[in-house]
């Protein structure tokens, strides 16, 4: 069993009935109408819960829930600058180790949790967070993955998928759009052989927040990557948010799954996979796309897909049990 | 704490700029932000905390019979609620109806 399996081996999971009523992050922050990241994060720390040490990275986030002289956070809260958030939570979580050791402070069960965008993630901040997954630090990090710089105005990232209009990829005619493929980061989690990476998303609350509290309770570098729906830059109704999330799960777009210990296991099997097709339509980014390029996007998806079944393939098949050595 | 966001004088800081009030923010009134508003038809409701779980900006809680209230006072008006409602039981209405 390994270290994660060993943690998690008592934990039940939240259910809709009995939420925890604690609200780490206070209303009245100013996030747009229907924002799917903030609603993420809301859940994300309603599953943690307050004993927790929170760093952000800039980005819609932090805008939002920090505009001087208010703040939305109930819990220490830490703004660094982009690039930087896992090295600054690797610096507190080895401040704490360092004053439990001595006896200065007696918090042996301190949460450290580091979020950013998915550009203070994917694309300034991954040296850093690949330096802190690399150190082993007992740190939880959730890239908030709204698919492109949406505080700074909607510039695209490499977390945008191929074909995505933004201002810096207008579609016209020369161009479909983004024009390179979404950059696959839970993968390159993996890769640092960490004991927890999940993918998650907040059309799914109850998963959402079992992962988020699984990521807490695992000892080392746990990666959580949350789809984050943002009707201000993916152009479509607020109320939607929740529709075009779930559309992204049943599409095998966005596959949720999590990674134990190196081992992937798709947490939702998708039984009747929507078209890709239905979920471009619900969004205005992708409405210039012509009927080739969103088969070639369907192509896409469904390679992606069962290259992740096929990792997932130890769990998918039946036998044999795996018991503790 | 100053009073008034957005008009005091620096004098009325705290050193260092410190916020000593944690979740603050609660004082600003994004309900003002809104057009529409949910309203819960209490006969419909089958209490499945789906409006409540969904809400981003922490506008619903439950009262003592278990049925889940918003706080208008929050309320931006997105629509989740009454589109994740799978009683119907949330409709938006026009503000000032």
């Amino acid at each position: 069993m390994g270290i994660a399996a060993e943690a998690l081996k008592d934990f039940k999971g939240f259910s809709l009935k009995k939420l925890p009523v604690e609200e780490p992050l206070s209303p009245g922050h100013r996030a747009c109408q229907g924002c799917g990241e903030v609603l993420a994060l809301r859940l994300i720390m309603k599953a943690i819960g307050s004993n927790v040490v929170v760093c952000s990275a800039t980005g819609c986030m932090e805008i939002i829930t920090s505009p001087y002289p208010q703040t939305a956070w109930r819990v220490p809260w830490l703004h660094v600058a982009f690039e930087n958030a896992a090295a600054v939570v690797s610096g507190v979580e080895a401040a704490y180790k360092a004053m439990n050791r001595k006896g200065i402070i007696d918090s042996p069960d301190t949460v450290f949790f580091a979020y950013g965008g998915d550009g203070g993630t994917m694309d300034i901040g991954l040296q850093a967070l690949s330096g802190a997954m690399e150190r082993g630090h007992n740190f939880v990090y959730a890239c908030l993955d709204n698919e492109a710089y949406m505080n700074t105005g909607i510039q695209r990232s490499s977390g945008t998928p191929y074909g995505a209009m933004t201002t810096t990829s207008p579609p016209g005619k020369k161009s479909i759009g983004q024009s390179t493929q979404k950059k696959n980061l839970p993968a390159i989690a993996v890769a640092h052989a960490i004991p927890y990476v999940a993918t998650a998303s907040p059309a799914f609350p109850v998963d959402l927040m079992n992962k988020a509290k699984k990521a807490a309770m695992i000892p080392g570098p746990a990666y959580l990557h949350v789809y984050s729906v943002c009707p201000t830059g993916w152009r479509h109704a607020a109320d939607q948010t929740i529709q075009v999330a779930k559309l992204a799960v049943d599409s095998k777009v966005f596959p949720l799954y999590e990674v134990i210990d190196g081992e992937y296991k798709l947490s939702r099997k998708v039984a009747k996979p929507k078209p890709v097709a239905d979920y471009l339509k619900a969004q205005r980014r992708f409405r210039h796309l012509t009927e080739s390029e969103v088969a070639k996007i369907q192509a896409k998806v469904d390679a992606d897909w069962d290259t992740l079944v096929k990792r997932c393939g130890a769990e998918e098949a039946p036998a044999p049990a795996k018991e503790d050595e | 704490m100053p009073k008034e966001v957005g008009s005091f004088s620096w004098k009325e800081l705290e050193l260092g700029c410190a916020l000593l009030e944690p979740g603050s923010a609660g004082q600003l009134k994004t309900g003002d932000w809104r057009s529409m508003r949910p309203v819960t038809d209490l006969e419909k409701c089958v209490k499945c905390a789906r409006c409540y779980v969904f809400c981003p900006d922490m506008v619903y809680s439950q009262n003592e019979e278990g049925f889940y209230i918003q706080n208008y006072y929050y309320c931006k008006g997105c629509g989740i609620c009454a589109t994740e409602c799978p009683a119907d039981a949330i409709t938006m209405v026009e503000e000032g109806d």
